[in-house]
């Protein structure tokens, strides 16, 4: 819904852009500044501005929280439009007005939409990834279950160490320190479905759920994996996203490619272009294709 | 060792790189005795597959002799003699239990740069781009081969390089590109490309009981060649191919087309070629598919278009009302060598084929960079070379 509305606003600056720089003369005489010196290269350039609205309102992939764009244009109109309507009298001051008001409404409702749309982005991460595995249900979910068996392909993990059946204990590499943090297994229904989530004020919130089905006409085992990370894990993810280039999404996805490698091939898979196996990161930077060199 | 590097659009040099090393337990390592140059290659050389980097060793048709295995490697040892097919497969995903190893799910570790520009990723292939793994190739003295235990083929009687070494690459493709056209008594297959893989499409099609067979190109050597296998001959720039082609076959059309040619394919009349060419240098599409544009023209109503040859990306113009009003079939593939390696060695043995008849020149391997050029640029009735280090 809100970025329903983001789009309209995005198509709302296209048709302002373009009667701005199609006939500037025409918006001047409507706002009632058709009078002031200059006032058609002012509303070419902010209708120049109000494309840059549109492409970045009808071209992002959530486009909600660019409306603030638009929230900081439409200041900058209220303040130009104030001082037209002080210096002017008559007819003028009253187009001057009118357009102040139009402007104010339409701020009014950029501002809401673009809040809405950070405030969505400021909720818990959630990410989801899926892959098929040839190896039956049984098989996938016992070498899951035996969470030590997590740092093999997912490369952001140092290691794990289960403390009981329920709890385990995780060490990762972080951007900028080593995260460690305790994790308890909160549902699990052997062969279907394992949850865990970190325990509450261990360092990083963060919670999974990995869900195994019998792949369609023999297809092994579909493996469906759902994490959320809190607030500070979310920030904190975001950081590692920054610095690293690799998308929280991303990584779930390597991670289960490198499990998809593991319980089919036995390891994860190298090559000289990419040493450690399937890494989105790597994929940025790759080696030359050529021997690396040295002995194991 | 000695290893040919890309070293930049149409620059390649044989420079010292370090020597392979086992990095994974599957893993064997090869002495490379031959190895060829492959017309898809010289696509790389052009500069038209995406994400070939700078240092990139090429090649991806080798043998030779294994001279070290990973602990996992259970079937294979030093000394024994094996030809490595060029798509890497693990042998155990779905893909290559249905046989389709060059779909491999296990082999790319580069697949999600695949994923971005194909939608899914095929296997990784030797000396073949990053997005289709970052694999150093075979054109060198030694080479990591990984999955060392599904892909090598073992060669342990007394049949040269020469005979099995295009089991790595072209047999395999020219034979899956016949078998491709499901071909009955009595018909026609035309093949566009009478390179080495047109001529051993053309030879397969006769062994899969073909009919007539007609090759379509432009170099006369390489017709002379194709003419050898028996097959009839067309060069573009003398008649007009699709006239031709239907004045052969009583006005129906070949039953069945083999594309053999690829993204560089050439055009007679000079706008035509421009048109695509222009568009191909400017990037704004990737191939020139004069040769997939016109096997589709000519194939017979109801027939199937079988493409070997190797695209890239992005084809304009594609004759696409034609595919579906005439109800014609699409075949194509990266070659599932591993499928064919052990039946088209035994026809080797049988003496039924002898595939080195492609063969026309033969080099040391610091000889790359000249071998590449005669080959590009059809130079001495350049065939197919094959290298030695």
């Amino acid at each position: 819904m809100t970025d329903k509305l983001a789009r309209a606003l995005g198509w709302t600056s296209l048709a302002l852009g373009m009667a701005q720089l199609a006939a500037p003369r025409a918006v001047t005489r409507l706002c009632g500044v058709d009078d002031a010196p200059g006032a058609t290269a002012v509303a070419r350039l902010v209708g120049g501005r109000e494309l840059l609205h549109a492409a970045l309102l009808l071209g992002a992939k959530n486009p909600a929280p660019w409306a603030w764009t638009r929230v900081a244009g439409d200041t900058m109109d209220l303040g130009v439009l104030g001082r037209a309507a002080a210096h002017r009298t008559g007819a003028r001051r009253a187009r001057a007005l009118a357009a102040l008001g139009a402007v104010a409404g339409i701020a009014a409702l950029d501002a809401a939409c673009a809040r809405r749309g950070t405030a969505k982005a400021k909720g818990p991460l959630q990410v989801r990834a899926t892959i098929t595995v040839n190896k039956p249900r049984e098989e996938v979910y016992r070498f899951w279950r035996d969470l030590e068996n997590l740092p093999s392909f997912m490369v952001h993990l140092d290691s794990v160490r289960t403390l009981d059946q329920r709890r385990s204990r995780w060490k990762a590499k972080g951007p900028i320190a080593d995260l460690e943090w305790e994790a308890e297994i909160i549902d699990e229904q052997a062969g279907d479905l394992i949850a865990w989530r970190s325990v509450p004020g261990t360092g990083v919130p963060t919670a999974g759920l990995v869900g195994f089905t019998d792949g369609p006409g023999g297809r092994g085992t579909v493996v469906d994996v759902s994490l959320e990370y809190g607030a500070p894990g979310r920030k904190l993810a975001a950081a590692v996203a920054r610095i690293l280039g690799e998308h929280p999404e991303q990584q779930v996805r390597d991670d289960l490619r490198r499990f998809k490698q593991v319980m089919e091939t036995g390891e994860v898979v190298r090559s000289e272009g990419s040493p450690e196996g399937h890494r989105a990161l790597r994929q940025l930077r790759q080696r030359p294709a050529q021997p690396i060199g040295g002995r194991a | 060792m000695k290893a040919v590097v890309w070293a930049g659009r149409n620059r390649l040099e044989v420079q010292d790189v370090p020597d392979p090393r086992i990095l994974n337990a599957r893993d064997a390592i090869v002495r490379v005795t031959s190895t060829a140059i492959c017309g898809s290659d010289l696509h790389l050389v052009d500069g038209y597959i995406p994400t070939v980097k700078k240092g990139d060793v090429l090649g991806h048709e080798f043998m030779g002799e294994v001279v070290e295995v990973g602990p996992g490697v259970r079937d294979l040892r030093p000394g024994d003699r094996v030809v490595v097919p060029f798509p890497i497969a693990c042998g155990a995903c779905f893909a290559c239990e249905d046989g389709l190893y060059s779909l491999c799910e296990n082999s790319n570790p580069n697949a999600g740069m695949a994923e971005k520009l194909m939608g899914h990723a095929p296997a990784g292939i030797f000396g073949y781009s990053h997005m289709l793994g970052g694999f150093p190739g075979g054109q060198a003295e030694y080479v990591r081969v990984p999955f060392a235990d599904v892909g090598p083929v073992k060669i342990d009687d007394d049949l040269t390089d020469e005979q099995v070494l295009f089991l790595s690459d072209i047999f395999p493709t020219g034979f899956m590109g016949a078998e491709m056209c499901d071909i009955k008594p009595g018909q026609t297959i035309a093949i566009w490309g009478a390179g080495p893989v047109g001529q051993l499409a053309a030879a397969s099609a006769f062994l899969l009981g073909a009919d007539r067979v007609i090759v379509i190109d432009r170099y006369p050597y390489r017709l002379e060649r194709a003419r050898r296998t028996g097959a009839e001959i067309l060069d573009y720039e003398e008649v007009n191919v699709l006239d031709a082609l239907r004045d052969m076959t009583g006005g129906r059309g070949p039953d069945a087309c083999v594309d053999a040619v690829g993204m560089e394919a050439h055009h007679p009349t000079p706008a035509m070629y421009a048109y695509d060419r222009t568009k191909q240098a400017a990037r704004l599409e990737t191939e020139r598919p004069y040769a997939l544009r016109e096997a589709i023209m000519a194939c017979r109503n109801g027939g199937v278009v079988s493409v070997i040859g190797v695209y890239g990306g992005f084809v304009d113009k594609f004759p696409m009302g034609t595919v579906m009003n005439r109800s014609l079939t699409i075949r194509t593939g990266q070659c599932h060598v591993q499928r064919y390696t052990e039946p088209l060695l035994e026809r080797i043995r049988a003496g039924e084929i002898d595939p080195s008849f492609v063969i026309s020149h033969r080099m040391p391997l610091s000889a790359a960079p000249h071998a590449f050029d005669l080959f590009k640029h059809k130079q001495d009735e350049c065939n197919k070379v094959v290298l030695t280090p």
